[in-house]
């Protein structure tokens, strides 16, 4: 006979086998981290490899700060300032093209062994060969698979001699020097790792330094497994020892759950809460928030081929009809701040001017006095996601004020990045990235364009707007090949000037990187770039 | 990669074996019919790749831009493009890679830089830890909440357990999950949070099979074997409850009506006990169907819920899915869909296999 009772009890006999095993367990859930362990909940399914002559993206380059050391870094406090890590001295040669760095005495693998020119030599020459996607900033200085031998050499056991294949501005060789790509290996252990490849030569121990590590710096890749965790445990010779002896990034793809972790005591920081979340957290004295500028910038791209975004007085108009501020307050307080030129505040020659904000009134003059003073109607593209969907409707109420009605048009963001490269869009709503530690980075990008046509080889930002800026362009190299610093970081500023008055972009937002660590962890270094967060002043009250 | 681990009702699988005259034998119709099946799993697997393929093509996302990046000069550009036959019209593309995965090839993914087969190697374990666990967790309950509402159809017992069904299967999993962390592990700390394991266990246990628990087991460390099972719980619940609303559903359907059948009025008649009646003869008939029901949901389960997945930090095949997709990964999508079909193929095998040895009549 089946009666409730035997129907109950299966059904609880089945719903406690987890109970009943969870009773009997190590109470693992809700202890704190143990002391000499750091934890970081954090997004971290961008990293491809670890090698950092390969790695690109976000989360590998803060891992390569870590782990490897350059010849010349920028302090975070001054990241203007170019000082050596691994070079005591640098000397440049009259004509501005040969550069000699004398290494410091002191640094040493996490093997034991210490740096030499010869590391340094193979690392920056094995970034070149390699010819990964960051291989771009060392090679800009005319280094190739065949004359690096001869233009990359190290001359002593600490000296290192660059030859660079045009007069450079130190200042720009530097910088270029100090991205995550400047990073030296240590070539006795990479070369004992290289695999053959199918060419008959060997992967210069690429396969090997994906997931592992050879380097310098204060900590040592023990273990990385896709979309689930790093771990980094501090390099007992380090000339710059950690405080922490162990750092596990852990995996949270989801900001309520990295929350939560922190909550609990199961995250020391949490890298990737959002506007609200940071909001309720920002005054609870049991957690403590900081934030860096990113040198990332959100921005609309008003393409030049539209016959009307064409005319000036409507670029004007779009760009004193956006209500910034209120953007920025309302739906991204903590993550963006306004930011309208095209070198990121934290980068050395940004300009942090605002000279725009909303005047609906001038706005709706200048499109009258182009001949539509009844508006006209215009696509936008944007990324579907947070918080870019709520900055597209906003900036389609602002323009809506002035008389252009957008059409919109969300969608993924390679979708939107495609239709970009491809010149297809009216108005593209897009976020742009530094790519190193230099103006010429983003100067290169927004105002330079040599070659408007379809078939162009180098398709910049400016490009794909289809900005055809043949004057800019050569300002823009003339600032590039100054090698007076000071004279240099003067034309930037001038460049960006011109820039936001003329341009088709409307830059509007820089990104903030928001930390939030329990209180009594303390001394996480960010910087304006990935790869200058610093672990290793962390500490554990 | 959905996160509705159902498909719309299965029907029972196969047709009554015709009965009567010149029945074949029982050896022959069951090689017959396996042949059958087995012959079918290329042209289905055929079909997915094909309509994935060209789905594939039309998505308005450059397959080039997740290899070389942004940034590169159009040169690059180009020679990526030369390089993955994407100048080649379209049925010259397909027929290239119809090649390479005859080879058992299937290519590289853009996205991690690795052999997709390295990938699914890699995240498929971890969804078949998930998703074995909870189905295992929704048969256990789901079945016999089924009997037991069908054998008090119309009571507040069946209006009980439609209620929770309805529920299980209306309530978004994020919601489902958001409030179990919320509640097992941030308001009482019973459970633990996100992750497949604690950061004590972190770099312990040696990777062997990928899934977790087994590897704890086989490296004979327990205190890592429960921290693994630990941190399913949760997911493996919120993932059990949605399969647990479908299964106790059909399970009510199927026993309703096995239950007004003659032979249970017989049964009824010549006196025999309520638990014979209900488990030894209703029940029994309700196997077959149940089996295919079962087949589905696990295959469901199997092909990862990225929702959970997200939610909970579960490295998955789910998230591999949708990653891939919106990068235009199509190495990757086509070779995690192509392991999903295989899934189902294989599933619906079983069932078929299993089916004939439930049905007395096959014998």
């Amino acid at each position: 006979m089946l009666t409730r009772r035997s129907v109950l009890l299966a059904s609880a006999a089945a719903a406690s086998v987890p109970a009943l095993a969870a009773m009997g367990m190590p109470r693992s859930a809700g202890a704190q981290t143990p002391a000499n362990v750091l934890v970081f909940a954090k997004q971290i399914d961008d990293i491809i490899s670890l090698d950092p002559h390969e790695a690109f993206e976000y989360t590998a380059s803060e891992i390569a700060g870590n782990v490897y050391q350059k010849l010349v870094t920028t302090p975070n406090s001054d990241p203007a300032r170019l000082e050596g890590e691994l070079a005591e001295k640098w000397e440049v040669s009259a004509d501005n093209k040969t550069f000699t760095f004398t290494l410091k005495q002191g640094p040493k693998f996490a093997s034991g062994k210490p740096v030499t020119a010869e590391d340094v030599a193979f690392s920056l020459s094995r970034a070149v060969i390699l010819n990964k996607s960051p291989a771009f900033i060392i090679n800009q200085f005319g280094f190739n698979r065949d004359n690096v031998a001869s233009r990359i050499r190290a001359t002593d056991a600490r000296t290192v001699v660059l030859e660079t294949a045009e007069p450079t501005s130190p200042s720009f060789l530097l910088y270029c020097l100090s991205a995550a790509v400047g990073s030296v290996v240590e070539k006795a252990t990479v070369m004992a790792n290289a695999q053959k490849d199918d060419k008959g030569g060997d992967d210069l121990g690429n396969a090997w330094l994906k997931q592992n590590s050879a380097g310098s710096g204060p900590y040592a890749v023990r273990q990385w497994k896709a979309s689930e965790s790093v771990m980094l445990d501090a390099n007992p010779n380090s000339d710059t020892p950690p405080k922490i002896r162990r750092i596990i990034m852990r995996h949270m793809a989801d900001p309520s759950a990295q929350l939560l972790g922190l909550q609990r005591g199961d995250v020391d920081i949490a890298r990737n809460l959002v506007a609200d979340q940071v909001k309720q957290v920002e005054k609870d004295p049991k957690f403590s928030v900081q934030y860096a500028r990113k040198a990332s910038l959100m921005y609309l791209s008003l393409n030049q081929k539209h016959p009307i975004l064409s005319k000036p007085e409507v670029r004007q108009a779009i760009k004193l009809a956006l209500d910034y501020d209120a953007i920025q307050k309302n739906i991204v307080p903590t993550t963006y701040a306004v930011h309208q030129s095209f070198l990121p505040a934290g980068l050395p020659g940004a300009l942090t001017e605002h000279p725009f904000s909303k005047k609906t009134a001038e706005a709706k003059a200048l499109l009258a006095k182009a001949g539509h003073a009844d508006g006209f109607e215009v696509a936008l593209d944007y990324f579907s996601g947070a918080p870019t969907s709520d900055i597209a409707q906003a900036i389609q109420a602002n323009l809506a004020e002035i008389g252009i009605r957008l059409q919109m048009l969300p969608g993924e963001q390679r979708a939107v990045i495609t239709k970009t490269r491809a010149r297809q869009h009216d108005i593209a709503m897009v976020r742009w990235g530094s790519d190193y530690f230099d103006p010429h980075s983003n100067a290169e990008a927004f105002s330079i364009n040599l070659d408007n046509s379809e078939n162009a080889k180098n398709r910049t930002i400016a490009w794909r707007a289809s900005w055809d800026i043949p004057e800019l362009s050569r300002k823009t190299l003339a600032a590039l090949k100054e090698t007076d610093s000071e004279k240099r970081a003067a034309m930037y500023a001038d460049i960006q000037k011109e820039h936001q008055q003329v341009s088709p972009f409307v830059i509007m937002l820089q990104e903030i990187e928001v930390a939030v660590s329990r209180a009594a962890v303390k001394g996480f270094d960010m910087g304006p770039m990935n790869d200058r967060h610093s672990y290793t002043n962390i500490t554990k009250a | 990669m959905s996160d509705t681990a159902t498909s719309p009702a299965a029907p029972p699988p196969g047709g009554q074996p015709a009965g009567g005259r010149q029945r074949p034998s029982a050896m022959r119709l069951r090689f017959q019919a396996v042949s059958g099946t087995l012959a079918s799993i290329p042209i289905t697997l055929f079909g997915l790749v094909l309509v994935t393929f060209f789905i594939g093509r039309v998505v308005p996302i450059d397959p080039v831009l997740a290899i070389v990046g942004d940034r590169a000069p159009q040169d690059v550009v180009e020679a990526a493009r030369l390089q993955l036959g994407l100048d080649q019209p379209l049925y010259v593309q397909f027929w290239r890679y119809l090649g390479q995965i005859a080879s058992g090839d299937l290519g590289r993914s853009v996205m991690t830089s690795n052999p997709v087969t390295d990938d699914i190697i890699r995240f498929f374990p971890a969804t078949f830890e998930l998703a074995t666990l909870a189905l295992i967790v929704a048969v256990l309950i789901g079945i016999p909440l089924g009997v037991w509402a069908a054998t008090r159809q119309g009571s507040w017992v069946d209006q009980g357990v439609r209620l929770f069904c309805l529920a299980g299967h209306s309530l978004p999993v994020f919601v489902l999950g958001l409030i179990s962390l919320l509640l097992f592990y941030a308001h009482w700390g019973v459970l633990p949070g996100p992750g497949r394991q604690s950061i004590f266990y972190e770099g312990m246990v040696d990777t062997r099979t990928g899934i977790l628990t087994l590897d704890a087991l086989l490296a004979g460390d327990w205190g890592a074997f429960q921290d693994a099972l630990l941190h399913l719980a949760q997911p493996a619940g919120v993932l059990a409850m949605f399969s647990l609303a479908y299964i106790a559903r059909m399970t009510r359907a199927f026993m309703l009506n096995e239950l007004k059948s003659e032979y249970v009025t017989t049964a009824r008649a010549k006196g025999l006990s309520r638990g014979r009646i209900v488990w030894g003869h209703a029940f029994r008939n309700t196997a077959v169907p149940l089996v295919t029901v079962l087949a589905m949901t696990y295959a469901g389960l199997l092909e990862g819920a990225v929702l959970t997945e997200t939610i909970f930090s579960w490295p998955g095949l789910g998230q591999y899915l949708t990653v891939s997709l919106l990068n235009a990964d199509m190495n990757a999508v086509l070779g995690a869909t192509l392991v999903v079909g295989l899934i189902y193929v294989m599933l619906n095998l079983l069932s078929d296999l299993l089916y004939r040895l439930l049905d007395p009549r096959v014998k």
